[in-house]
């Protein structure tokens, strides 16, 4: 009887302890509505997990982040993986309160299954409100035994069987198979790669044959490859403009972008449908390829906070030289510029959209 | 070369190094210990503070982290017969009986003694590999990749038991358990029952607990006693090093074979210690004491997952491409000090190589010497009354299984892979050939469709799949002609009423079956493997149906612990049930109230009930379990699974 009464009150006592926190919270919210992020701990949730590009940039950025915003909280990385990083984003979209508190990094991985409809998809992008966004390209080269020297050979490759090593078509390796078949190459893709190093592994096996990496890939891992005269490069996925065209990678600038090499291939520009589509997919995967995110509602002064932080981060002295190693030599884009890239890649035209889907159904099995 | 090994002699033996190693070694024993978590969580607890910090120190508390993981893992795996990590699930397999006959202090000193050699060992044969490793590793495509698979799953072979066939279908619930998911080839996903949460297929370290550590714990609750059974602990830890110079030449090839497969980026480090518990097996002349505590079924394994972490640094630091978990998070935490792995790590930056190389064998030693110290107080844990660890264990191991992906899901599969595990226990089928399927289904189907695809069956005359070849023929007459394990004991098992056997033989015919239709519902290139795995596993169940139907009573298959065993007739035992409902219902309540809520309740209802504890005691220890886990979890920024209490009201962090 009396332990039965004992289990009553703490019962009650955890009730009122919760209460209370509950109660605090609520305080904690509205303090934070002053955008003074004093004494606070904010999650940064990367739908991925540790280790990855994401969680690097993430954590590059956290501590730098952190000591710009008001009251300098301290930012925590929560990892949240699964799902081809859609619980995460889910997550943050059913859960995330307008406080400032929690913020989302997403990436490619993210855009392209909301993009193309995935079943695991229940976050919407529109909600959201972008606070920074980390562009970066990518590289196409070729083994030198196919004969290839530079990227005014490409023509050369009609007609020769090359070999791609994949992670999937639904990944961001849509925009080289969609970009190859385009150019009219015969390019079989091998699937089940576990990533883009394991793609560059094969490759350097003799494996494969053609392989792309992302730009910091690119330069740490493939340029000695270069040098050594076992790769090729032949052209790069290209860059935006502020008007949102296509234009030659700033740092690749001897590289023909990929509309350049469909041009020489086929004598007139890309165009149609499946331009507009790759174009699109482009923007979400390499453009704007990692992006932080408030949630929906967040009251304009605490967007603010968040921005002015991210524009004193990136325009800090000394800040180019430490983004060097990790983030690569991509100008970072915060305020109306993060806006209009999220724009482009987010607001894709539906018949784009299922112009896609279409092309991966009948080309590569996938079901939606 | 030598200019490198001299500065990074330097590096290593500078006092602030020294002290940065000897912090992520003790923060890596710590994380080891408790089963399920590894080097995965222990670096992400290290990564928040990197950025920013000096490469050197940083660079030797992660190198010191990583290292001893597999060390202190042990503990675990032969004080509980629950794998600390997946480095460590061979382990279980005679170091758990050990402490059952109360040697648990000289199966740790074995197993940490082999630890270091082995650790040592791989250190040495990286200073020299890492020179060459670049063509080495270059040399194993996806043909050999895919060979390398299959040697390791003629290990089943040993590993059947008595019923060689029973063996074989064990090992095909794991091939077709690894098959869920996505397929590797066309991104469908295959038996995911319309559940999110099986898309990314179900995690390695969620199997191995339900498949190990859920039986045992159940079992050890039944007996209601303690792990060594009032046996004296016995024989210190010095028998445990003697065993280890005993069998040096034991443990000199399973060091070789951890660096080796641990170097070859895409095998991963989860079956190292399988293939040298195998290999171990199959040169055993005596074969009748493994499986029941022999001391050398403790020493492959260890001596080899040491060695395994400087084997998977080789491809993390030449090619950036990370063997394993813990070594994608590693790589992360070097590009955080502004390290670059690549080609350059063997050239100008050589003397950084050494300094890590150096550094991995200077942790092993302050590692296993740190274990062997503390083996001793820490084999008295078996000598506590199991009802009062059993919260604790869970704890754990819930803890651990939702490290895998953060979800409720996965306490679902823990249980329901623990009940499998259970049932496999009582009806006498191989557990370990279950794990061996499964951590080598995804990536032989992968390997095998993409040598495929690259080589057409021209891959099978590759020099190189050749050579496997014959190393996995050689192994498996080996294992053949030095002769079958005892089996004479096992007639003590039969059961005179079969048809419990008969029912789980039925269930695993459906769960065949469904694969089999579930591989017509997809894609060729997505359904073929899982449709032909499932077929030849649909010919071999049925076999054992019939045999366990219509075969002589003494027929291998035939195996129940209840009904014929050692379990049959004792009255004192509380039924197989008993303790499924207790873990059922803490399931069910975490669906309730969350997973803290629900785990406070079970703990102080456990403790008073099974326990017998007062209140208070049960009040404090409830205190203590729970307090370490919300420190844990606030450090790690982790959430509780939530249940529909927290979908309904808002609660605060933790329990909300």
């Amino acid at each position: 009887m009396k332990s039965r009464q004992f289990h009553i009150t703490r019962r009650t006592a955890l009730v009122a302890v919760g209460a209370a926190a509950l109660a605090l919270t609520g305080v904690a919210g509205t303090q934070a509505l002053a955008a003074d992020f004093s004494g606070k701990r904010i999650e940064w949730i990367i739908p991925f997990k540790e280790g990855g590009g994401s969680d690097t940039w993430a954590r590059f950025y956290a501590p730098q982040i952190a000591g710009n915003l008001p009251g300098g909280p301290v930012i925590a990385v929560k990892n949240i993986p699964g799902g081809g990083s859609t619980k995460g984003s889910n997550q943050f979209q059913s859960r995330a309160k307008p406080n400032g508190l929690t913020i989302l990094g997403t990436s490619g991985s993210t855009q392209f299954p909301y993009l193309l409809g995935d079943r695991r998809v229940r976050y919407e992008y529109k909600d959201w409100t972008v606070v920074l966004a980390t562009p970066t390209g990518g590289v196409v080269y070729v083994s030198p035994g196919l004969g290839v020297m530079s990227a005014a050979d490409i023509g050369k490759l009609k007609g020769v069987d090359l070999r791609y090593g994949s992670q999937g078509a639904t990944s961001l390796d849509l925009i080289p198979l969609l970009a190859f078949e385009k150019l009219g190459l015969n390019v079989k893709a091998v699937f089940g790669m576990k990533g883009r190093g394991a793609g560059r592994l094969a490759f350097e096996r003799g494996e494969t044959n053609i392989d792309y990496q992302t730009s910091s890939g690119y330069l740490k891992k493939v340029t000695p490859l270069v040098k050594a005269g076992k790769a090729v490069p032949v052209m790069s996925w290209g860059a935006l403009d502020s008007g949102g065209n296509l234009v030659r990678d700033p740092t690749f600038p001897d590289l023909p972008h990929f509309a350049e090499v469909y041009e020489t291939i086929h004598g007139k520009k890309p165009s149609g449908e499946w331009f507009d589509a790759w174009k699109a997919f482009f923007t979400a995967g390499f453009a704007a390829q990692k992006m932080i995110f408030l949630p929906k509602g967040t009251p304009n002064d605490v967007v603010q906070a968040w921005r002015d932080a991210a524009a004193k981060t990136i325009g800090a002295p000394g800040f180019k030289d430490k983004a060097m190693k990790v983030l690569g030599t991509y100008p970072q884009k915060v305020g109306p510029d993060a806006e209009l890239l999220v724009n482009t890649a987010i607001n894709v035209d539906p018949k784009a959209k299922e112009w896609v889907r279409n092309w991966l159904t009948t080309k590569y099995n996938v079901k939606f | 070369m030598l200019d490198s090994a001299l500065v990074a002699l330097a590096n290593i033996t500078s006092g602030v190094h020294l002290l940065y190693l000897i912090g992520g070694v003790f923060l890596g024993l710590a994380v080891g210990i408790f089963p399920g978590l590894g080097g995965i969580v222990g670096l992400s607890l290290l990564l928040p503070f990197l950025y920013g910090m000096d490469p050197t120190s940083a660079l030797a508390m992660l190198i010191g982290l990583v290292v001893v993981i597999p060390t202190s893992d042990t503990f675990t795996s032969v004080l509980m017969g629950i794998p600390g990590s997946s480095a460590s699930q061979a382990t279980v397999l005679d170091g758990f009986p050990l402490a059952k006959k109360g040697e648990a202090a000289r199966a740790l000193g074995a197993a940490f003694s082999a630890s270091l050699f082995g650790g040592l060992l791989g250190a040495v044969i990286l200073t020299v590999f890492v020179l060459v490793a670049r063509p080495v590793i270059l040399a194993f495509g996806s043909a050999e990749l895919f060979m390398l698979t299959v040697l390791g799953l003629s290990m089943v072979g040993v590993m059947a038991g008595s019923s060689v066939i029973k063996g074989l279908t064990a090992c095909g619930i794991g091939l077709m358990l690894g098959g869920v998911g996505g397929a590797p080839a066309t991104g469908e996903y295959r038996m995911i029952f319309d559940l999110d949460y099986l898309t990314d297929g179900v995690p390695l370290v969620v199997v191995g607990l339900g498949i190990f550590a859920v039986p045992e714990i159940v079992d050890l609750l039944r007996q209601n006693r303690t792990i060594a059974g009032g046996a004296a602990l016995g024989k210190g830890w010095l028998d445990g090093l003697k065993d280890m110079i005993r069998n040096k030449w034991l443990c000199v090839r399973c060091a070789g074979i951890g660096s080796m497969v641990g170097a070859l980026p895409g095998l991963g480090g989860s079956v190292v210690d399988w293939i040298a518990y195998g290999h171990v097996v199959q040169t055993a002349k005596d074969k009748s004491e493994f499986g029941k505590g022999d001391i050398r079924g403790v020493l492959a394994p260890e001596s080899a997952n040491n060695a395994k972490e400087g084997g998977g640094l080789i491809p993390t630091l030449l090619f950036g491409v990370p063997g394993s978990g813990s070594m994608a998070v590693f790589l992360g935490g070097m590009v955080l000090i502004g390290l670059e792995p690549g080609p350059s790590m063997v050239e100008e930056n050589l003397d950084i190589t050494y300094t890590i190389i150096w550094s991995l064998a200077l942790a092993n030693v302050i590692g296993a010497g740190t274990c062997l110290l503390i083996s001793k107080h820490v084999a008295k844990l078996t000598t506590i009354r199991y009802p009062l660890m059993a919260p604790f264990m869970i704890m754990v191991i819930c803890f651990g299984a939702f490290q895998a992906t953060r979800d409720l899901g996965d306490l679902v599969a823990l249980f329901a892979i623990g009940l499998l595990g259970i049932v496999m226990k009582r009806f006498g089928w191989p557990r370990p050939a279950l794990l061996i399927g499964f951590v080598l289904s995804g990536q032989m189907e992968t390997y095998l469709y993409q040598a495929l695809q690259f080589y057409e069956w021209g891959f099978l005359a590759r020099p190189g799949v050749i050579i496997i070849g014959l190393i996995t023929v050689a192994s498996i007459v080996l294992g053949a002609v030095y002769g079958h394990r005892g089996t004479d004991e096992e007639q003590t098992r039969h059961a005179t009423d079969r048809r419990p056997q008969m029912v789980f033989a039925g269930f695993l015919l459906v769960l065949f079956a469904y694969g089999l239709y579930d591989a017509f519902q997809q894609s060729y290139l997505g359904g073929v493997y899982t449709g032909a795995v499932a077929a030849v596993m649909l010919a071999l169940g049925t076999w054992v149906f019939v045999k366990l139907a219509f075969g002589r009573a003494g027929e291998p298959a035939n195996h129940d612990e209840e009904l014929g065993g050692a379990y049959a007739g004792r009255d004192d035992l509380v039924g197989l049930g008993h303790y499924i409902y207790w873990l059922a219902g803490f399931l069910a309540a975490i669906f309730a109230i969350g997973y803290l809520l629900a785990l406070t309740a079970f703990f102080l209802i456990f403790l008073r009930i099974k326990g017998g504890v007062s209140w208070a005691r049960a009040v404090l220890l409830t205190g203590c379990g729970i307090g370490f886990l919300v420190f844990l979890a606030h450090i790690m920024v982790l959430d509780f699974p939530r249940g529909v209490l927290q979908e309904m009201i808002e609660l605060p962090w933790p329990i909300g």
